[in-house]
């Protein structure tokens, strides 16, 4: 039988985890956030070089601030259910560089086998949970996986769902985002208000003044964040995930920055308005705590050149693996759907 | 004391709680309330903080349950009705389905739809969403027909690693008595049941059809014909072989169903039947399904918008004939 199973996880890059001082943990976030850009500069070279990746690429770019705080707040045996820009999270929250590379490359190792790609993708036994595209789906499943665990007695551990300003106007996301509140769960829901859900600019996605004034109405806790600025991320972040693991009922983060990238590659973002670039909103956090690193001697210039360096390695190295890695063969495959053997139905039209 | 096909569907989880600790129900006015058509009385009581109420949110019910089984827990959601599992669609079958496959990930749980047409239920309340689901890979679709299998089906979708999406029917709820459930069910999930059996043709059907299906063949035995009926039990897997075991015998096949006309499970059942069973076939296989608009309230045209024993007789004689 061929090895259908997922690859083992490899915990990715050798960054301290257990930090204790504001200076550690602002660089150790930032260096997941550098790591994320990497992986994100790698992809769409990718990409762009073409034949290496099939369908879309998505990233990341300006929000791996808000991203990687999330990230680094929860702990291990916590549940994370990331969406389309949450590269950053996803790597701080333990998901190894492979699991990336093997994804958007089709490798037959990784963990969807080919089966699903790019940004798809996820460990749920890890607690990294594989979202759909469906916006909010992941919102109750979240809720479900918190619930189960409060009925088997099993306390501490809280779950956090990330959306962006799109996804709040789904029925999906009221359903699952009231569901967590009437169960008083320990949910973190983050929203990236990033002012464009693919072109559609928030004037048309909603009509509140600010999409905070949700948390009242749905029975949360309400933080408010500017989510260029890394500090203040990783501040208000960790202040969401105690509070909802202390028990304290269901948080919501909303976070305010821009998308610096088209929705995927394909998209040249030329519909973003030139004003909200040029404003505080449009700048890039990245650039932003590197300037911090540098003011406040956090860092010096030779530090971030050699962390960049190796996050360029070890993205290379993952690229490079995931490209050596079988790709998926529709011989080897079961083509099963059901766990179940004896359920599968012998009778389907599918050899014509 | 006899048990109705409503009461086998309780005590089936009532089974369900008892002897297994990760069961619990989640639904609509499931709780102290009992359930809207009492198919979870008296279950919260008994098993206290297992049985809840959620809020009117079929889709994060859905979503909900699917993040509980990925926990190890085997939730059993009612839908009120059928017809409002629409709302609850896409966590069905874009998030339910798919998640094996992804992921590797089983994701076993049980959707209860009380389903079908009832005197002045009307387009709302009396749909039968079987096909839909069906339709979907990863999904294992159940409609029970009779006592016995509403309980025993009820319970092996219980201990399935997979979705399951368990269609019963509320007609039969209540008209429906059996003496006593047995202990075990004289079939796996995955056969279908020889109900009737004959020599002239066979009808495939599935749940309240079948009780039309079974007085048609009565009627026609009083015409001198001996009709075969097969209940499917199950529409997801379809046990092809022994449909085309029976119609090997009969030469003959109409499938009825209750559902809308265009495709479904009786057009699935024509396609097999003639793909794979033409070298049986002495006459076309027919369907026969519910008239091609929505389920109507008033008794009268509900009555006549859904297949019955006269029609699917009179529909046997052409199949008989020809």
């Amino acid at each position: 039988m061929v090895e259908l199973a997922p690859s083992p996880v490899v915990q990715s890059a050798e960054i301290p985890l257990k930090p204790e001082s504001k200076r550690e943990n602002f660089v150790r976030a930032y260096r997941w956030m550098l790591l994320a850009r990497t992986l994100d500069e790698k992809l769409a070279a990718l990409y762009k070089a073409g034949g290496k990746i099939s369908g879309g690429v998505f990233l990341g770019t300006g929000q791996e601030a808000l991203s990687t705080a999330l990230g680094v707040a929860l702990r291990k045996g916590d549940v994370f259910a990331p969406l389309i820009r949450d590269l950053a999270g996803r790597l701080a929250f333990g998901e190894p560089v492979l699991d990336a590379t093997r994804t958007y490359l089709g490798s037959r190792l990784g963990p969807m086998r080919g089966r699903d790609g790019n940004i798809h993708r996820g460990r749920i036994a890890e607690g990294q949970m594989a979202m759909i595209s469906h916006l909010g789906a992941m919102i109750s499943t979240t809720a479900g996986v918190l619930l189960a665990r409060r009925m088997r007695g099993q306390t501490g551990t809280v779950g956090a769902i990330s959306i962006g300003d799109g996804a709040t106007s789904t029925g999906s996301t009221h359903e699952g985002l009231n569901t967590a509140a009437v169960e008083h769960l320990p949910l973190v829901a983050v929203i990236a208000n990033n002012q464009y859900a693919y072109s559609t600019p928030t004037s048309r996605q909603f009509a509140c003044e600010d999409l905070l004034d949700r948390a009242k109405g749905y029975g949360y806790e309400g933080h408010s964040v500017d989510g260029t600025d890394l500090e203040a991320c990783l501040e208000v972040l960790q202040r969401a995930v105690d509070r909802a693991r202390e028990g304290h009922g269901p948080q919501m983060v909303v976070a305010r920055l821009l998308r610096l990238t088209g929705h995927g590659l394909h998209d040249d973002a030329s519909y973003v308005d030139p004003k909200l670039k040029a404003s505080p909103v449009g700048a890039d956090c990245l650039r932003l705590a590197e300037k911090t690193l540098l003011e406040r001697r956090w860092a010096e210039a030779k530090d971030l050149a050699s962390w960049k360096a190796e996050c360029v390695k070890e993205v290379d190295e993952a690229a490079a693996q995931a490209m050596r890695d079988p790709a998926p063969d529709p011989k080897l495959e079961d083509w099963s759907a059901l766990n179940e053997p004896e359920m599968l139905d012998l009778g389907l039209a599918t050899r014509g | 004391m006899a048990t109705t096909y409503l009461e086998a569907i309780r005590a089936a989880q009532a089974k369900a709680l008892q002897d297994d600790e990760r069961v619990f129900i989640y639904g609509q006015d499931v709780g102290a309330f009992g359930g809207a058509f009492k198919a979870t009385k008296g279950l919260a009581a008994a098993h206290p903080g297992r049985v809840m109420d959620s809020p009117i949110s079929e889709d994060a019910s859905i979503g909900l349950a699917i993040g509980a089984s990925i926990e190890g827990l085997r939730p059993i959601v009612e839908m009120q009705f059928a017809d409002f599992s629409s709302v609850a669609f896409s966590q069905i079958v874009n998030q339910a389905a798919t998640q094996f496959y992804r992921t590797g990930v089983p994701c076993p749980m049980v959707v209860r739809l009380p389903s079908g047409g009832t005197p002045g239920g009307g387009p709302f309340h009396s749909q039968c969403m079987e096909a839909i689901y069906a339709h979907y890979p990863g999904l294992v679709v159940m409609t029970p027909a009779t006592v016995e299998d509403a309980y025993h089906l009820l319970l092996a979708a219980v201990e399935l690693e997979d979705p399951v999406i368990y269609c019963e029917h509320k007609f039969l709820y209540n008209h429906l008595k059996a003496e006593r459930l047995p202990e075990k069910s004289d079939l796996p999930p995955n056969k279908a049941r020889v109900a009737r059996r004959g020599r002239d043709a066979t009808v495939v059907t599935y749940s309240a059809m079948l009780h039309e299906a079974l007085t048609a063949a009565g009627d026609l035995s009083r015409e001198g014909w001996e009709i075969e009926v097969v209940d499917l039990r199950v529409v997801k897997p379809i046990d092809t072989e022994t449909i085309l075991e029976s119609v090997s015998r009969t030469g003959r096949m109409l499938a009825v169903g209750e559902s809308a006309p265009w495709g479904g499970v009786t057009a699935e059942v024509v396609a097999r039947v003639a793909a794979d069973g033409f070298r049986f076939l002495d006459a076309p296989p027919r369907r026969l399904a519910c008239k091609d608009t929505p389920v109507p309230y008033h008794p009268n045209l509900w009555a006549a918008h859904r297949p019955n024993a006269a029609e699917i007789a009179r529909v046997l004689r052409e199949v008989l004939r020809f």
